[in-house]
């Protein structure tokens, strides 16, 4: 069984048209959308939900008001500016989610705020002395889980639930089965949720005997992208012939130097700007990376998503022969047992 | 004015936006701030071409242990929420890549045997590009957190009558913590059914911050309405058009300001920064 991941660096440059076409013409695979950030691939692949699984990870620490003795030790030891106070004092600044600005203590805001809660006028009639009960509350968004608050109050005050961060799912394509998730709005942990679509993917690859994994990657360098490389087969880097493209390529390269991944290339939009892609193919060249296909700019690529289907399903010729090429280079690579090797690609379309 | 320039999906074009708008507001003679958030693959030096003054190096604390003070009692591994620190029979193994910083450890280890020490995450860098100041940080490779070095990219916020930050594509911490604070936020989508899904998803984050939010259209003319039917279906004011003029593309290719060679351009950008200014929660006025 073999994993192929498509990322790129760089947003934009077609990892996940490129990743449904190769799904196509694999015949057959299981695949793996690991943008759990900002999941498309199911847009032009159609998946039919067999299962669903809540994806629980971390906490996050909720304070019980009617316990808060407002003494502010969780705001002294917070590192991520998560506890707020809900009773500005005079003279204190007040950071309202999002907007920080100069608090003048006026309380109109909490008064006429619609979103406020009745604690607020239950508890400032009942102040205890200097220390307000309830006074203080986490903000879920800034909120990290590492439990110090929780740890360090004095009244024991603070929950520390599990957070449920999003939801994986494994479905029926017709490229065969898929597993993919949403990670919920401004949720953490998206290398481990990474992690579980990409086990997942390989386990039913095992259980159907399915030899190919195609793994549609985020952008950029980060936890996700690194959870979606180690232990791969093949990295497919998908880079655009744009300054932007060629300087994101190189970091994205390194990355894969650094955790020791086979990496081929393959130039979208090539001619775009031909001068560049033959720069870009003269670093790949220095660096020992083959390229493994260029493909032509084409409006196809947007025709193809408004019509909910993969590049290659809408003709034959044009750029579907470049993304075949780019296909069958790739699977002579994977071809050959034990080896790694992938061939670099003939020029032009055949 | 601080504005974040925000997407969902990657390649709408937010470096594009971004750099072009600091661009012009300078030449209409504001004072402008362009702060790369993208650490992991950051751009924009590439369009404002700067002339560099400091680069620092950022660091986060992670947990060190001295064994010769350490009890074995194993109340840091407790504590952790993120498996970084690992009480192993009578050794303590330590995961800086996994730590998140939050002092627990230290804090309550009985035998004062952990410390904090700071590890490299990647640079903060700061220079000149003309009038227009920029700030960046750029990510070391193979480090997987972004969030606590854009925390100290923007924690010097400069003074100045704009400040544009120009965040990473996505929805999750890393944008979140770009877009924490600011006035007013802007996302650049491209009218296709990836863009509308992944600007949706960037809508709801939004929302859960609570910030006035306008929307670009970029490469106007490449994919269907139903973008246009999103924004005025949730009244999210679209404040700019762009059509998708090669002569833009091939300009972004070769990493030049495209309202340089296509001056015709400006008043898309003035109108934009004017509108924006309407809807802020803080507009026109030194921080």
């Amino acid at each position: 069984m073999k994993e192929l991941v498509v990322i790129s660096g760089k947003g934009g440059t077609g990892k996940t048209s490129i990743a449904a076409s190769l799904a196509v013409f694999s015949g057959g695979c299981v695949v793996a959308d690991c943008d759990v950030d900002a999941a498309d691939l199911h847009l032009v692949l159609s998946p039919q939900v067999k299962e669903r699984h809540d994806f629980y990870s971390g906490h996050q620490a909720v304070i019980r008001q009617a316990d808060c003795t407002g003494c502010g030790l969780c705001l002294t030891h917070c590192r991520y500016n998560a506890v707020e106070s809900r009773f500005p004092a005079e003279g204190q600044a007040v950071s309202v989610q999002g907007a920080p600005y100069d608090c003048q203590a006026c309380d109109y805001c909490e008064r006429s705020c619609p979103a406020r809660d009745n604690d607020f006028i239950q508890a400032m009639s009942g102040t205890v002395g200097d220390r307000q009960r309830g006074a203080f509350t986490i903000d879920p968004i800034a909120c990290e889980g590492c439990g110090v608050c929780v740890e360090v109050c004095p009244a024991r005050a603070i929950d520390f639930p599990e957070r449920l961060c999003g939801e994986w799912m494994v479905s029926e394509t017709r490229c065969g089965p898929m597993v993919h998730a949403r990670l919920g709005v401004a949720a953490e942990n998206s290398g481990k949720l990474v992690s579980i679509v990409r086990q997942n993917a390989r386990q039913v690859a095992q259980e159907r005997s399915i030899g190919l994994v195609i793994v549609d990657g985020a952008p950029g360098i980060g936890c996700p992208v690194i959870a979606s490389i180690t232990g791969a087969d093949l990295v497919l880097l998908v880079t655009e012939p744009t300054l932007s493209g060629e300087h994101d390529l190189k970091r994205v390269v390194q990355l894969t130097r650094h955790f020791g991944i086979p990496v081929a290339v393959c130039i979208n939009k090539w001619d775009l700007n031909p001068e560049m892609s033959d720069t870009i193919e003269a670093y790949c060249r220095g660096e020992s990376i083959p390229v493994a296909g260029r493909i032509r700019y084409d409006r196809g690529f947007t025709q193809a998503q408004i019509c909910r289907r993969a590049v290659v399903e809408m003709a034959e010729d044009g750029v579907a022969e470049d993304i075949r090429g780019l296909w069958s280079t790739l699977r002579s690579g994977f071809g050959a047992p034990g080896s790694k090797e992938i061939p670099h690609h003939g020029t032009s379309a055949s | 004015m601080r504005i974040a320039v925000a997407s969902g999906k990657g390649g709408t074009g937010k470096t594009t936006v971004a750099t072009n708008l600091a661009y012009v507001a300078s030449l209409d003679g504001r004072t402008v701030a362009y702060v790369d958030c993208d650490v992991e693959e950051p751009n924009g030096h590439l369009f404002l071409k700067p002339e560099w003054l400091v680069s620092k190096p950022v660091t986060r604390p992670v947990p060190q242990v001295d064994e010769t003070r350490c009890t074995h009692c194993g109340r840091c591994g407790e504590i952790c929420q993120y498996s970084a620190i690992v009480p192993l029979g009578l050794t303590v193994l330590v995961y800086p890549e996994l730590c998140h910083g939050c002092g627990g450890c230290t804090l309550v280890c009985p035998a004062g045997a952990v410390t904090e020490t700071p590890r490299e995450i990647g640079v903060l860098e700061m220079g000149w590009s003309g009038d227009v100041q920029f700030n960046r940080g750029v990510l070391n490779i193979g480090e997987a957190m972004s969030p606590p070095l854009i925390r100290r990219v923007k924690s010097a916020p400069p003074r100045t009558d704009l400040t544009l930050i120009d965040s990473p594509p996505g929805t999750s911490c890393p944008v979140i913590e770009s877009i924490k604070g600011v006035d007013c936020v802007l996302l650049v989508t491209e009218p296709t059914p990836f863009g509308l899904h992944d600007l949706k998803l960037a809508v709801e984050m939004i929302k859960t911050l609570r910030l006035p939010m306008g929307v670009v259209v970029n490469r106007a003319d490449v994919g269907d309405r139903l973008t246009w039917e999103y924004c005025n279906d949730s009244e999210i004011p679209i404040l700019a058009e762009i059509p998708d003029d090669r002569r833009i593309a091939e300009a972004y290719s070769r990493g030049e300001l495209f309202i340089q060679g296509l001056p015709e351009y400006r008043s898309v950008f003035r109108n934009l920064l004017e509108k924006m200014a309407s809807m802020s929660l803080r507009t026109w006025s030194v921080a």
